[in-house]
C-alpha cells in the first residue's frame, strides 16, 4: 500500500481545481499535436528538444560503447590478422571492380551528354552510426548519430553496403530517426531489374519481408529477381538494389499476384549506414534494365558502395517533382 | 512538509532513471513487453506526493516520452495527463486500497494509457495493431507491487 504519511492534496481550499488543469493541459497537448502533425511549425522546437534529450542517449549508449572499446582494444592478434587479410582481399576485389567502374562512368557521361540529361553525379555519402537506443518495439525505426548539424534532412535516403535501408523521417539537432523499408507504414517504388516492370514494395512489419501488392497475375516476375529502386518518388535515387523476390504465387482467380521479397540491406544487423547527400539526389530516373547495368545486378562489396552510384542511368522521363510523403502508399503506376 | 525538498530530489532522481529505462535497448523477446516505468512512477508519486507531482509534472513526463519515442509531440503527454488526472481524482481512495485492488486499478490506468496512445496513433494514420502492444499493460501491472514495495521502503528509510 502506498504510504499515507508524506502528504496529500488539500481537502479544503484546494489549489487550482483538477478539472481546469486537465482541460488546459489537454488543450495544449491537442494543440501541439495538431501543429506537429499538420504543419512544420514545431520543427525547430523538436530540433532543440531532441538536443536536450542527447544526454539521455549518451548515458544509454555508454555501456555498449565501453564494451566495443574493450573488445576492440583486447582483440587478439590472430583475429586482427585474419581480419586484415580479409580486408586486403576485399580491397583488391573492389579495386578491380573500380577499374571497370571508371570506364562505365566515362561511358555514362558520354551517353548522358548525348541525351542532354544533366543529372549531377556526386556520389558523396555520409556515414552514420546506428545508436543503441530503443525507439519503438512495434515500428521499424532506428536512431542514428547524425542530425541537422551534420546536414541531415527529412526524406534523405539511407543505404548500407548491400542496398537501400530506409529514409530519414525526423531530424533532431544531433541525431535523427530513420524509418526502415520494412516498416509497415513505408513504401518504396521499385522495378524488376531484369525487365523493368515497375511496382511498389510495401513494408510488412517484418525485417525479412516486403510485399509487392500491385503486380498483376500476368506480370513477368520470378523468384530471385532483383528489385532496384525506380526513383519515381523523387526521394530514392534510381538503380539502387532494394530486395530480391522470394515468393510468387499466382492464383488465376485473382487480379494481383502474391509477391514477396527479401530486403538486401542488412536491416537487423547494420551498425553503420550511409546517408546520401543532397547533390547525389539529382533527378536520375528510369534505367531500362536492358541498358546493361552490371553494378546493380549483384550486391556490391562494402568497399565499393560509397563511390559507386548506379543512380546515373540515362533518364528517359522527368521525375515527379512532388516529394510525396513517403509513409503513404502510392497508387500503382502502371 | 519538512521533507518537501528531499522528496523533490527523489522524484527527479527516479524520473531520470525511468527515462533512461525507456530508451535502454532490451533483448528482442522482452523488448515488446517493456513496462512503462515512467507512467508507473507518475502514478506512484501522484498518490504519495501529489503536491510535488501534479498534472503539469505528469504532462512533462509524457512530453519526454514523446521526444524520445513518439511520432508526434503531445501524444504521450496527453495520455499521461489523463492518467494523472484520474489518479489525482481518486487519490484518497486508491491510497487505502489493499495492494491487490490497487494493482487492478493500476492495470486499468495502464490500459487506459495504451488505449489513448493507440487511438491517437490511429488518428495520425499510423496504427500499430499487433496484440503485443498491450503487453506493457500486463508487465506494468506485475511490476507495480514491487515498485511500491521498493519505493515505500526507500521513502520510509530516508524520511
Amino acid at each position: 500500500m502506498v504510504t499515507l504519511s508524506s502528504d496529500s492534496r488539500n481537502i479544503i481550499g484546494r489549489g487550482p481545481p483538477l478539472g481546469a488543469g486537465l482541460f488546459f493541459l489537454g488543450l495544449v497537448s491537442v494543440g501541439i499535436m495538431m501543429l506537429d502533425h499538420r504543419s512544420n511549425y514545431l520543427d525547430t522546437v523538436r530540433l532543440w528538444l531532441g538536443a536536450a534529450a542527447s544526454p539521455v542517449y549518451a548515458v544509454v549508449q555508454t555501456p555498449g560503447q565501453a564494451w566495443d572499446w574493450l573488445t576492440g582494444s583486447f582483440a587478439d592478434r590472430n583475429r586482427l590478422r585474419a581480419e586484415n587479410s580479409e580486408l586486403t582481399e576485399q580491397l583488391r576485389e573492389a579495386r578491380v571492380q573500380l577499374l571497370q567502374f571508371d570506364s562505365l562512368r566515362e561511358e555514362n557521361v558520354r551517353l548522358r551528354a548525348v541525351r542532354e540529361a544533366s543529372a549531377g553525379v556526386g556520389g558523396r555519402t555520409m556515414i552514420a552510426e546506428i545508436m543503441r537506443v530503443d525507439v519503438d518495439p512495434f515500428r521499424h525505426r532506428v536512431r542514428i548519430n547524425k542530425g541537422a548539424d551534420d546536414g541531415v534532412f527529412e526524406t534523405q535516403p539511407v543505404l548500407d553496403a548491400f542496398g537501400i535501408v530506409g529514409q530519414v523521417v525526423q531530424v533532431d539537432k544531433y541525431s535523427s530517426t530513420i524509418i526502415l523499408i520494412s516498416d509497415s507504414g513505408h513504401a518504396i517504388p521499385v522495378q524488376v531489374n531484369r525487365n523493368g516492370i515497375r511496382s511498389i514494395a510495401v513494408g510488412a512489419g517484418d525485417m525479412n519481408k516486403l510485399n509487392l501488392p500491385y503486380l498483376t497475375v500476368e506480370s513477368d516476375v520470378k523468384i530471385g529477381d532483383l528489385l532496384v529502386s525506380s526513383g519515381l518518388d523523387g526521394i530514392f535515387p534510381a538503380g539502387y538494389p532494394v530486395a530480391r523476390v522470394t515468393k510468387v504465387e499466382r492464383n488465376p482467380a485473382d487480379t494481383f499476384a502474391l509477391v514477396e521479397a527479401r530486403p538486401l540491406a542488412q536491416l537487423d544487423r547494420d551498425r553503420e549506414v550511409l546517408l546520401l547527400t543532397a547533390e547525389t539526389l539529382a533527378p536520375a530516373v528510369e534505367p531500362p534494365a536492358s541498358a546493361g547495368k552490371p553494378a546493380a545486378t549483384e550486391p556490391k562489396p562494402a568497399a565499393e558502395t560509397s563511390s559507386a552510384t548506379p543512380a546515373q542511368a540515362p533518364s528517359g522521363q522527368p521525375a515527379p517533382a512532388a516529394r510525396a510523403p513517403a509513409p503513404q502508399t502510392q497508387p500503382p503506376q502502371e | 512538509m519538512s521533507d518537501g525538498r528531499i522528496s523533490r530530489v527523489r522524484v527527479t532522481f527516479t524520473v531520470i532513471l525511468a527515462i533512461i529505462f525507456a530508451v535502454l535497448p532490451l533483448p528482442e523477446p522482452i523488448n515488446a513487453a517493456r513496462p512503462d516505468l515512467l507512467l508507473l512512477l507518475v502514478i506512484y508519486w501522484s498518490l504519495s506526493a501529489p503536491r510535488i507531482a501534479g498534472l503539469l509534472f505528469a504532462w512533462f513526463c509524457g512530453l519526454a516520452i514523446d521526444v524520445l519515442k513518439g511520432i508526434i509531440l503531445g501524444q504521450h503527454a496527453l495520455a499521461f495527463l489523463v492518467v494523472a488526472y484520474f489518479t489525482h481524482k481518486f487519490q484518497l481512495r486508491i491510497r487505502i486500497f489493499p495492494l491487490s485492488q490497487q494493482t487492478l486499478t493500476v492495470f486499468a490506468f495502464l490500459a487506459l494509457y495504451q488505449f489513448i496512445v493507440f487511438w491517437l496513433d490511429g488518428i495520425i494514420g499510423q496504427p500499430v495493431t499487433t496484440w503485443m502492444r498491450w503487453l506493457p499493460v500486463i508487465s506494468g501491472a506485475i511490476l507495480w507491487p514491487m515498485l511500491v514495495a521498493g519505493l515505500d521502503t526507500w521513502n520510509r528509510r530516508n524520511r
